[in-house]
């Protein structure tokens, strides 16, 4: 049952990208430029946490129908069955998380914020239009769901990497900082995790589509694509940057502090 | 078998009392939400699919058809299903209409067909004008966008197409 686990994995891996950005864009919820963009970025990471718990909803389901292929570490301890989606988010230790490191690194400006989003939503949209063949229906279900956001998320994002990369001096330096800052984690992107062995995927396919997006918005933006190419990674495996520890601190506190509190 | 027909038919007609809690003038049947009604007894089963998957009026609305159903002696479950996708072509006439009258432009055109991510006229649901601009593609709630009426001056919501 190996492909179980794989499928488990790879579903918590979804789940934990859309929790952690969600969690992100966020943080900007009444810090938004103007009130509108303010009120687009706070639907964004709404519709990242539906996504999540879209994911965590199948991967409980999987997890409770095979508990023999697969421990989860609660803080050194064995998560107590049955597994839901509040357990897996709220429950799980740093090491659990499967989240590239794109989705944790802080928001930085305006900029930092939006393209950091942009390039994120053009990977999930190739990744997700390869899920629709997914042997597992419901896997399938989600991501056709998924892509209605995604395509509105890529559209929102990619206006404001135009926008400001054609803007005026300064929005045009500062959208090139953001991408030096965080170009190095696009590369973990393509990088197929070992728990992503489902047939329909094919990460070097992602990985040229994107490039061919990406390229051409910032040709138009008249932005460069830096040429040194370091890829920080270790995210779906769990090895993460120290900023995800205080997102979850956060994230968590509430649960464990006081255990099965509802509101 | 006719009887069981009569029957589905009236809590379909149930079903049209319970409204969209962000939109009050749109039922759930007209928001194209309710892919199925099983009655067997007095055993309903309604199954429905999210507008959207961040949605929190889902939540809500699940609740409402549960106690409307209720309210009439029927024993209610909910089921809810991903697959086929909710669309805005779901949709029916009369819930656009009500829309509309409620001041909320209605989704223009067949959901996907990537053409609403760009350069869509709105005609503004005050005074019909299409001299519109969008101000920002998410409004008072992700499923809708926000744009403003030039000729009357009024912002206004629209319903995106999905
Ligand atoms: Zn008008």
């Amino acid at each position: 049952m190996a492909t179980m686990k794989n499928e488990i994995d790879f579903l918590l891996h979804l789940a934990d990208n859309a929790l952690i950005i969600g969690h992100r864009n966020s943080e900007w919820c009444g810090h938004g430029p103007i009130l509108e963009q303010d009120i687009a970025i706070t639907n964004i990471a709404l519709d990242y946490i539906g996504q999540a718990r879209n994911f965590y909803q199948h991967a409980a389901q999987l997890i409770n129908q095979h508990p023999t292929d697969i421990t989860i570490n609660q803080t050194g301890n064995n998560m107590v069955l049955p597994a839901t989606e509040d357990s897996l988010a709220y429950l799980r230790d740093v090491r659990e998380f499967k989240n590239l490191l794109i989705t944790e690194i802080p928001n930085g400006d305006w900029a930092y914020t939006t393209l950091r989003l942009y390039l994120l939503s053009e990977f999930e949209l190739q990744l997700f239009t390869q899920l629709l063949q997914h042997t597992d229906a419901q896997v399938a279900a989600i991501a056709e769901k998924s892509i209605k956001e995604v395509s509105y998320h890529v559209k929102w994002s990619q206006d404001w990497v135009l926008r400001l990369g054609d803007g005026t001096e300064e929005s045009k330096q500062r959208m090139q900082v953001a991408i030096e800052a965080i170009w190095a984690y696009t590369g973990e992107l393509f990088i197929q995790p070992d728990y992503a062995t489902a047939a329909c995927l094919n990460y070097a396919a992602i990985q040229a589509a994107w490039n061919k997006k990406v390229s051409a918005v910032f040709e138009e933006a008249g932005l460069n694509i830096p040429s040194k190419t370091f890829v920080q990674k270790g995210g779906p495996d769990g090895m993460h940057t120290e900023h995800l520890g205080y997102i979850l601190a956060e994230m968590q506190y509430l649960q464990r502090a006081y255990p099965n509190s509802e509101w | 078998m006719v009887n069981n027909t009569i029957a589905t038919n009236a809590i379909w007609k149930i079903l049209e009392t319970v409204k969209d809690p962000e939109v009050p003038v749109l039922s759930v049947v007209d928001l194209g939400v309710i892919r199925a009604v099983e009655l067997e007894e007095q055993q309903v089963r309604v199954t429905i699919t999210p507008t959207y998957t961040g949605c929190p009026a889902m939540d809500m609305i699940s609740m409402h058809i549960k106690m409307a159903l209720n309210a009439a002696g029927y024993q209610t479950t909910i089921q809810t299903i991903l697959s086929p996708a909710w669309t805005t072509d779901w949709m029916t006439e009369n819930g656009k209409q009500q829309l509309k009258a409620y001041g909320i432009a209605p989704p223009i055109g067949k959901s996907f067909d990537q053409t609403y991510l760009d350069n869509l006229i709105v005609p503004c649901p005050q005074c019909n004008s299409t001299h519109t601009v969008l101000v920002s593609q998410f409004g008072s709630t992700a499923c809708k966008a926000l744009y403003k009426c030039e000729e009357c001056k009024e912002p206004f919501d629209y319903f995106k197409c999905h």
